[in-house]
């Protein structure tokens, strides 16, 4: 999603322009009344609406996706600690939003302040910006807001690995100081102006393979070797709590997700359209994938294994919706359902909990999607760079496996780093006994489910 | 008096009280209930991970009877809750030392 210059303005009645023939084009508009005329030439001095009015409704998407992230992992987790890790998502929303507007914008979106690697200060608190100020063809406003919303959505995704064990305190240190200090930087590397990795690499990332799955997934390995597993990890029966809750989740964020990545065209257009079509086809191919291993190595077909491979398969899509083609979407869905399916027992294997698998999905995935783009870009979509299967060679594969191993191993590095500080400062983890009788009651003094008539009478109300 | 109480499959519970009803046994306690025997329990996979799980939803239902009607009790609950298959689950009786009404105080059969 690199941000577009100022687009050549096609509005055939713009007075700067040199038309042809206009004569010709005058019979044609007096069918018309005269509103649409000067509706037309006023929007040659402002926004395109109809690039705005997608953007608009995108950004709306985008948001819903975290509340549904909160329902995905709020089903995963047990009963004890489901409103803990709802609450995990929704203050990522409040407190992201805060330090975004405040910097992360300027630091990612303003202009480049040193050799590609973070933006300037120009923008804190959104100075210079008004409603009338553009970037591309919408409102900066608005461009800055469905910014927001990915950087929201990022930082909410790291809290699976340590679901159920986190000190509520520590998550709220965290979130702002790994969105200014891991999410920005990589968003200005991949997407900010003269950002490194799109201007000087050249490697693609259409909405954030690299900047979302990849710097989430990383991140939330490197947390879970700071806080360390769950108290009967690999032990106890950790069963997901409540499975229609997980699928309802999935679903809203299939449904943000075309928000996501359809929005990432920047404009209502065919770019627009075939992300959006790339992204529905991805997560069912994904979610066929996954299935499909579950039947051949464990004898049924799950309804876990359902939403984790639509998600797997738009994860993986996610960086590649807007370079590849149709083809090259079902294929990226396949192996990021597919390979994921695999990649979500290595935590066993190799004892890390990352307990509701943001390794396993969304760096796997991530690495998936972000890597294909190297096979199956085509110049169709991206109107020069192709994929080694479109005749371009090796060289656009490299290009992807330099920029995986730089964005896995800054956010791996600097979260790790965040983490450890954090802990030693406030303590990262939960006490023994808050997390073995449950966060939802020790840090927030609520159950989620009423299933008793033992109910004890009210104490007393500060509302009164 | 008696009192009965039997572990059985959940979904014999209607056939168990329909049994009950037709010998004249009025009132009945349920509780969901969990646990084992022959029967053992089942697997689960959840993302590929497989859970063990041992302990078996069961009902559990309790019932006080006369010491005449004890043996017809059982024998309606243990026709009505047989499947033939393992994990039909047990029916036990114990004897029961005094029964009160709540609402009207009265004891022993009476008040069952």
């Amino acid at each position: 999603m690199p941000v577009p210059k100022r687009r050549a303005v096609t509005l055939s009645l713009c007075p700067h322009l040199t038309l042809p023939h206009p004569e010709e084009r005058f019979p044609v508009l007096t069918l018309y009344s005269s509103a649409p005329l000067t509706a037309t030439l006023a929007a040659a001095e402002g926004p395109d609406t109809g690039d705005t009015a997608w953007l608009l409704a995108a950004t709306a998407l985008v948001l819903l996706m975290t509340p549904g992230l909160a329902l995905f992992y709020g089903g995963m987790v047990r009963t004890k600690s489901v409103l803990n890790m709802l609450l995990m998502s929704f203050v990522s929303i409040a407190l992201v939003t805060v330090v975004w507007l405040l910097a992360g914008y300027s630091l990612a979106f303003g202009d480049d302040a040193f050799a590609g690697l973070i933006g300037g200060f120009d923008h804190l608190g959104l100075a210079g910006i008004g409603p009338q100020t553009l970037t591309g063809t919408v409102p900066t406003l608005l461009f800055t807001t469905f910014q927001l919303t990915f950087a929201i959505l990022t930082t909410a995704l790291i809290s699976g690995a340590i679901a159920d064990r986190t000190k509520f305190a520590a998550w709220l240190v965290f979130v702002p100081v790994w969105a200014l200090l891991v999410y920005v930087p990589v968003a200005h590397w991949v997407w900010g102006p003269d950002g490194w990795i799109s201007s000087s690499l050249g490697a693609l990332d259409f909405a954030g393979g690299l900047v979302v799955e990849i710097a989430s997934g990383a991140s939330g390995l490197a947390l879970v070797l700071v806080i360390g597993p769950r108290i009967g990890f690999k032990k106890d029966a950790m069963r997901p709590h409540n499975l229609p809750m997980v699928l309802m989740g999935a679903g809203l964020l299939w449904f943000g997700w075309l928000g996501f990545n359809g929005g990432s065209a920047l404009g209502a257009n065919g770019l627009a359209a075939a992300s959006l079509l790339n992204t529905l086809l991805a997560g069912c191919t994904g979610l066929l994938g996954w299935l499909f291993v579950e039947q051949r190595r464990d004898g049924h077909p799950t309804t876990f294994g359902a939403a984790s491979g639509a998600v797997a398969g738009l994860v993986a899509i996610t960086p590649a919706c807007g370079v590849v083609g149709v083809l090259g979407a079902a294929v990226v869905g396949l192996a990021a359902g597919v390979v994921c399916s695999y990649a979500v027992a290595w935590k066993f294997r190799f004892d890390y909990d990352d307990s509701l698998d943001v390794v396993g999905v969304h760096l796997v995935g991530g690495v998936v999607g972000t890597l294909l783009i190297g096979l199956f870009a085509t110049a169709t979509m991206t109107e020069g760079a192709e994929g080694l299967f479109y005749g371009g060679g090796l060289a656009q594969l490299g290009k992807q496996t330099v920029a995986v191993l730089v964005v896995a191993a800054y956010t791996f590095a600097v979260t790790y780093g965040i983490g450890k500080a954090i802990d030693k400062l406030m303590g990262f983890r939960a006490s023994a006994e808050d997390e073995q009788t449950g966060l939802d009651q020790t840090h927030h003094a609520e159950t989620a489910y009423d299933h008793g008539v033992l109910v004890s009478p009210m104490k007393g109300s500060n509302a009164s | 008096m008696k009192l009965i109480t039997a572990v059985i499959k959940p979904f014999r519970l209607d056939e168990v009280k329909t049994a009950l009803q037709e010998l004249g046994v009025n009132g009945l306690t349920v509780t969901e209930a969990s646990g084992y025997g022959r029967q053992r329990g089942h697997t689960e996979v959840y993302r590929g991970a497989e859970y063990q799980v041992d302990l078996v939803p069961k009902v559990r239902l309790e019932v006080v009877v006369d010491d005449a009607d004890a043996d017809p009790a059982i024998d309606a609950i243990v026709r009505s809750a047989a499947t033939g298959k393992i994990g039909d689950g047990k029916v036990w009786a114990v004897p029961v030392e005094t029964v009160v009404r709540v609402r009207t105080g009265e004891r022993g059969p009476d008040a069952v």
